[in-house]
Order: C-alpha cells, then sequence, then structure tokens
C-alpha cells in the first residue's frame, strides 16, 4: 500500500539535539564554547594565539580545539601560547559537527576550562550550517576580503554573535571601507557587533577574550534575526504546514508521524513561539 | 558542499521513521522544504541524495525539493517583506533592527511516500531491506 507520510522533522535534527545536549553538559562543568569561523587565510589563527596568551596570562584556564583538513600546523601555532591545544583533522570533510566535537573533547579537555575556543574548518558555507553547542559564534573577516563578503556568505555573517575584522593594519593598503563593511553586516544581522582588531599591531587585543568571559559570566548574547526562531503563527499559509490538509491517500498518523523536533535554536521555526535571546 | 552530510541525514531520519513504522518495503518520495537562507543548493543537494540512498530502502526514491522564500515581519512598524537574497534583515520601512523571520530558514523533510506491507507476491530475490 502507497502511503503519505507526515515526518515533518528539521534534517538538522539531530545535530541540533547533540549540540544542545553538549551545550548543557559543558555548562554543568563550567566550560562554555566559542565557535570561529572564517574563510581560510583570514587571519584566525594568528589572533587566536594572542588571545589565548593574554588568556593564560591573565589566568583564565582556556584551551582550544582547531579543525583543518590536514596538517596540524595550526595547532603547533596555537600551543605556542601554552594553553592545551587539539588538533582534528578532518579527512577533506568541510565542517565540523556536533557529534564529532563532542567525540574529541572526550578524554581530553581539562577539567576547569573556562573558554574552549573552535576554530573551525576555514570555509564560510558549511560550518555555518552546524550548531556546536556553542554559546558565542563569532565570524571573522580580513580587511583584504572585500566589504562584501557579508552579502556573499549571509548565512555565517547572519548567524554571527559576534564580527571581528582582521589585519586592520593592512587596511589603508587595501582600501579597506569599513563604514561600507559595516552596513553590510548590518544588512543580513541587525544590531551585532564589529570589532577591528590587528594581530600584528595588536588593536582590539583581548577583545575576543572580553566578549567570550561576558557571555561565560551569564551576560546577554546579541539575537542575530536569522537565528530567531521563525514566528509566524499570524500566517494562515505558514500555520497551515502544521496541520496539513488530509491527503487522498491512506494516511499513517501513526509513530512515524512525529510531532515537528526542529530547534528552536539556529534552524528555528517553532510557529507561535517568540524570539528569545539565546542563552 | 556540505550537502552529502545532509543527504545522509535525510536518508538517516527517514530510515529510522520507516523503521519505527514497520513493513515499509520502499521508498518512492521524499519532499523537502529549503528555505532560501537554509544554506543548502538543490541542486547539489539532489545528487548527493541519489548517492546516499544507494542500498538503503531508499534506493531510487525520488527528491522533491520546494524552495520556501524567505520573509521577515518587523516588530515595530509592522511591516512584512521578501528579504530577498543577499537577504535585508533590517526594516525597509522604518528601518529598525526588530525583524522576525516568518519563514526561509526552513530545511526541513515535510513527508515521505512509501510503500508497505503485506508484502506483494515477489517477481525477483529480495534484497535485505525487504525483509
Amino acid at each position: 500500500m502507497c502511503r503519505v507520510v507526515d515526518l515533518q522533522q528539521a534534517v538538522l535534527a539531530k545535530n541540533d539535539a547533540t549540540a544542545d545536549a553538549l551545550r548543557a553538559e559543558l555548562a554543568g562543568r563550567g566550560t562554555t564554547v566559542v565557535n570561529l569561523l572564517s574563510s581560510p587565510g583570514s587571519g584566525k589563527t594568528a589572533l587566536l594565539e594572542r588571545e589565548l596568551l593574554l588568556a593564560r596570562e591573565g589566568g583564565v584556564p582556556v584551551a582550544a580545539l582547531t579543525a583543518d583538513l590536514a596538517t596540524e600546523n595550526d595547532a603547533k601555532r596555537l600551543a605556542r601560547s601554552g594553553v592545551p591545544v587539539k588538533q582534528v583533522l578532518t579527512d577533506g570533510l568541510c565542517h565540523l559537527e556536533a557529534g564529532m566535537l563532542a567525540r574529541h573533547l572526550e578524554g581530553w579537555l581539562p577539567d576547569g576550562t573556562r573558554l574552549l575556543f573552535v576554530e573551525n574548518v576555514g570555509n564560510l558555507v558549511c560550518p555555518a550550517s552546524y550548531d556546536l553547542g556553542e554559546a558565542l559564534r563569532v565570524v571573522f573577516a580580513s580587511v583584504t576580503e572585500g566589504e562584501d563578503k557579508p552579502l556573499k556568505y549571509p548565512t555565517a555573517f547572519g548567524l554571527a554573535h559576534l564580527v571581528v575584522v582582521t589585519k586592520t593594519d593592512i587596511a589603508a593598503a587595501v582600501e579597506f571601507d569599513e563604514a561600507a563593511f559595516r552596513a553590510h553586516v548590518e544588512q543580513v544581522n541587525p544590531g551585532v557587533e564589529v570589532v577591528m582588531t590587528s594581530a600584528r599591531r595588536g588593536e582590539g587585543a583581548g577583545a575576543l577574550l572580553d566578549r567570550a568571559m561576558a557571555v561565560a559570566d551569564g551576560g546577554a548574547v546579541h539575537a542575530p534575526v536569522m537565528g530567531r526562531p521563525q514566528n509566524d503563527h499570524h500566517h494562515h499559509e505558514a500555520a497551515s504546514e502544521s496541520h496539513p490538509q488530509p491527503h487522498s491517500q491512506p494516511h499513517a498518523h501513526t509513530q512515524a508521524a512525529v510531532r515537528p523536533v526542529e530547534s528552536s535554536r539556529l534552524f528555528g521555526a517553532v510557529p507561535g513561539v517568540v524570539a528569545h535571546s539565546r542563552p | 558542499m556540505h550537502e552529502m552530510s545532509i543527504a545522509l541525514a535525510v536518508v538517516g531520519q527517514v530510515e529510522e521513521a520507516a523503521a519505527r513504522a514497520g513493513g515499509v518495503t520502499a521508498v518512492t518520495s521524499v519532499r523537502l522544504k529549503v528555505g532560501e537562507l537554509a544554506g543548502v543548493v538543490p541542486d547539489a543537494l539532489s545528487f548527493c541524495f541519489e548517492l546516499a540512498c544507494a542500498g538503503t530502502v531508499l534506493e531510487g526514491a525520488e527528491l522533491v525539493t520546494e524552495s520556501v522564500p524567505g520573509r521577515a515581519h518587523c516588530a515595530s512598524c509592522a511591516d512584512d517583506w521578501a528579504v530577498g537574497m543577499p537577504p535585508q534583515l533590517c526594516c525597509p520601512v522604518c528601518g529598525e533592527a526588530t525583524a522576525g523571520l516568518l519563514s526561509g530558514r526552513e530545511l526541513r523533510i515535510a513527508d515521505v511516500h512509501w510503500e508497505d506491507g503485506p508484502a506483494r507476491e515477489r517477481t525477483r530475490e529480495p534484497i535485505s531491506e525487504e525483509r
């Protein structure tokens, strides 16, 4: 018999559930995860190396996990700061998923870690779709990448809690238009903070660490428009989606008819739920 | 290109639903809702879906993707607008940053067509998924 079965399941529900569980587990251990996204070569590692050193000097227990397709070069650089560092090789996979992160943390993450920085694979497309259980998502862009980067990668920039501009020491040489960049960020993520940094000259030193510590201490986190739960209760067309019309064919509304399990976080679409800030 | 991971997640969830329902002999189609802000390319997903289905109860299943346009609503002035691509998420009327998305971030399995028992007369050797 041919059946039409309403599943109504978020495709990434499993990753979201794993991420939520990891977030809760790590919060219980006093650890806050910071997920760092950028294109390859944006200067993520250089900036992170400096922030890790500042954390160590300030007596803040931090750790870093860095993901790359190949080589341990980044881990070696980050380890110079003297904090615990782990390299994850994804063997060609373009992004980290929550389950992968959880497996890599098992037996490695030192007790008492206050902040865990996760340097995602250098890629602004795929990592944007995967919640890793972070409390703070940071997107980096260097001044050499063009002011329209936020418009070209709207999902990555649109879901960021903080945007960090790197390499400002060469901004004049590449004629970086800061106002245009900020306007483009504002278009896809109204209200998100943009921080200007230069790992070489020290501009914005400690800003990333400050923002991460504020979140770890329970401070409010920016709620991106794109990340807020979709509030479509006053739209009849959208509302009818959750109450499908009967199909002409036999309908299996038994065990297979699972209620929507979409996360109310990054992939939120829970009708009638009012937008709220992430914890 | 994370469409393969997405395709594998779709196949995994449909397989689980079919196993829970019991007696499913073949999945003929899967309908996905893909928001324009979901960051997924439907063509790439279709290609990966075919590969991900191989050797499962979904083998040969058709993937139907329904694109969902991004729309936003301004809490300040109650304006609704199509966000477009790249999206405009500040209210075009009052300029306030108080918008909420109404749609566009969907990446959801809507429904699935499948065949289930009692098993019909077989005209060929059963494959493992048809036990």
